[in-house]
């Protein structure tokens, strides 16, 4: 039966999917300025005739529903076509930038249920305390504050004023790894090179946190107003009144229903990551795909930020996808 | 009893209904000052915006250099209170030798204006369309919420930043991006308590008496929604500002000279090394107003619609 669910879960992304892909394709040909122009722009002098080849290899030439075909098409193999200003297959572009940026949004994910998970719990268990409304003022500033802003201050504050962490880039010019995935620190771990993992990970900690700090500061504030709604319930106080040690009762009873609500949330901060990260890896210099995308629209490369918007919105549905399936395991009343 | 004694003067009834609503009004005036003293907070938040609108209104007049007039002899000054600081410039200058207060101050009116704009064009668009889709149902609900759903499958910045890819920067075009998501959260919210009001009571009441589906939208049922719209209203206002900002970062949004924060912390970050205040000090300026904002908003919330807490 659940695998029936999933499965028809799975079947309601499909449409949203083509709807996005009709989207980014209507506003990108949509919008102004001849590709082929864009693209020879720096080309120098190429002759009408040749111009128009190029329309046809393109199939800029055909009417603007075959060339929405076409383009679905082509997306479902995962070819999103050539880059105007690289002149390589955008897939290929998109997948050598794809590992850094996975890595930073692993990174920040991290950061941000390792401070909130804690803070959550002891909060709702401390509720009132010190601890708790320290806390939550910090989570009140975290989500007030821009992401890029924070990096600025990060890096002022822990590589120009301590010098502990590097400021730029994935790994330090003097370090070598061979990249086997394209992930530095798991590269580095394959190959046992201890000064690349140290280096890489030194690298991901001041953008992980710009790009987390966010993300952490909302679920701390569901999780813990969720723990608090969760202690109050019958099931606490009879596993309490049970003599279960407290410390059970929180973890197993209240935690797991307090996840609930927080695992949407979490769902949802995916999406702040994927966007968060073009500013972030704009502030520090992180190869990622954001990076390529925001010089990608400054050149008016088209089927680059197509192909990259897609894959973005692809990546944000597949988490709600999998929120979704992770909500029939923690909560089987509902059916999805 | 009231009623009977004014008779069927329609003047003096429409005269009494207004002064009865004023007298409502005035009493939930009163009563929502009283619980906003109670919250400290929240009436901090609402005084620091205050604050901010009236030195945005007033920059002209309050500013003692203009926003682009730049002096190459005083670049990159720091604050008054720094070593080499010059009191003639508070807050220290940028790249060009500008004031940096005063273009804090008016980059204040970019972001009101933007986070105004945007939110206020979306609530009119989400509340209309919300309004009517939650109320009669059929087919153009259908539609409408489908394409809120494909919406949705978009991260925000992402499709802010795809659709400013296509239109270009600008400050018309920023709005147009902004707005072209946001009005989705209004259209759910309102849809949402559309289609719980219509099965209430005073709902049948009203259809009874033979109001038009219209005044049944209008003066029946708005007015009960009306508060939630007005908290998430507040509150995306400081996600709106905060968008605008990271887009004018990136070179997408508001364009130089025009001082907006974004794009003067991304100038900044040129100098950071040198001179870390063009870059802090703006983004400094954005969390004040942007924490007033959510203060505020967080305690309408807690007055006027104590479920909206779960987030």
């Amino acid at each position: 039966m659940r695998g029936l669910k999933i499965l028809e879960r799975i079947l309601i992304t499909i449409p949203i999917m083509l709807g996005v892909a009709i989207v980014v394709f209507l506003f990108m040909r949509l919008s102004p300025g001849d590709p082929v122009d864009i693209m020879m722009g720096q080309g120098g002098t190429v002759s009408a005739g040749e111009m128009e080849q190029l329309r046809k290899e393109f199939n800029l030439d055909k009417p603007l529903h075959t060339q929405l075909w076409l383009f679905l098409r082509d997306a479902v193999r995962g070819d999103f076509g050539y880059s105007y200003t690289q002149k390589r297959p955008v897939g290929e572009l998109v997948g050598d930038r794809l590992p850094a940026t996975i890595e930073l949004a692993a990174g920040a994910m991290l950061f941000a249920l390792l401070v909130a998970v804690p803070i959550g719990i002891i909060s709702a268990v401390r509720q009132h305390s010190m601890l708790d409304q320290a806390s939550m003022a910090g989570a009140f500033v975290g989500i007030s504050m821009p992401a890029f802003w924070l990096g600025i201050i990060l890096i002022l504050l822990f590589s120009v004023r301590l010098d502990l962490l590097p400021v730029q880039g994935r790994l330090s010019y003097d370090v070598q790894l061979d990249q086997v995935t394209g992930f530095f620190v798991l590269d580095s771990l394959l190959a046992g090179n201890w000064r690349a993992l140290g280096d890489s990970i030194k690298h991901l900690v001041l953008p992980s946190i710009s790009l987390g700090a966010a993300p952490a500061a909302i679920i701390a504030r569901v999780l813990r107003s969720s723990m608090v709604e969760a202690l109050r319930q019958d099931y606490v106080t009879l596993g309490r009144a049970k003599g279960q040690v407290e410390f059970l009762v929180v973890m197993k009873h209240a935690l797991r229903n307090a996840l609930i609500p927080t695992v949407t949330v979490i769902g949802l901060q995916v999406g702040v990551l994927l966007g968060g990260n073009m500013i972030v890896e704009t502030v520090f210099g992180w190869p990622g795909l954001g990076r390529l995308v925001v010089r990608a629209i400054f050149v008016r490369d088209f089927p680059l930020v197509q192909g990259a918007v897609m894959v973005y919105a692809f990546t944000f549905a597949m988490a709600n996808l999998v929120v979704d399936v992770l909500y029939t395991y923690l909560n089987p009343k509902i059916t999805l | 009893m009231e009623r009977t004694r004014i008779g069927a003067d329609w003047t003096a009834q429409l005269l009494y209904s207004l002064r009865v609503r004023l007298r409502v009004m005035r009493r939930n005036a009163a009563g929502f000052w009283l619980e906003l003293r109670r919250r400290p907070l929240a009436l901090l938040g609402g005084l620091v915006v205050l604050a901010y609108v009236l030195a945005a209104i007033f920059a002209p007049q309050i500013t003692v250099h203009g926003p682009a007039q730049g002096n190459l002899r005083m670049r990159l000054l720091p604050p008054a209170w720094a070593e080499g600081g010059n009191p003639d410039y508070p807050l220290g200058t940028d790249e060009q030798g500008r004031d940096l207060l005063t273009r804090i101050i008016y980059g204040a009116r970019v972001s009101l204006i933007v986070g105004l704009l945007a939110v206020g064009i979306s609530v009119g668009v989400g509340l209309t369309l919300g309004a009517f889709a939650g109320y009669y149902r059929g087919p153009l609900d259908q539609l409408l919420s489908r394409f809120a759903d494909l919406l949705l499958a978009f991260p925000f910045l992402i499709f802010a930043i795809g659709v400013m890819a296509f239109l270009g920067p600008g400050f018309t075009n920023l709005i147009m991006a902004l707005t072209f998501k946001e009005w989705v959260e209004f259209f759910r919210l309102v849809r949402g308590e559309m289609l719980a009001e219509k099965t209430k009571e005073y709902v049948e009441a009203a259809k009874v008496v033979g109001q038009s589906n219209r005044a049944i939208i209008g003066s029946e049922i708005l007015p009960n929604i009306v508060q939630s719209v007005l908290v998430m209203g507040t509150l995306r206002m400081g996600t709106m500002i905060i968008m605008e900002a990271s887009l004018s970062f990136l070179g997408l949004g508001i364009q130089p000279p025009t001082p907006a924060w974004g794009s003067m912390i991304a100038s900044g970050r040129d100098y950071m090394l040198s001179a870390w205040w063009t870059s802090t000090l703006p983004g400094v300026a954005l969390l004040i107003l942007v924490l007033s904002i959510n203060l505020l908003g967080e305690g309408l919330r807690d007055i006027l619609d104590p479920r909206l807490k779960v987030e």
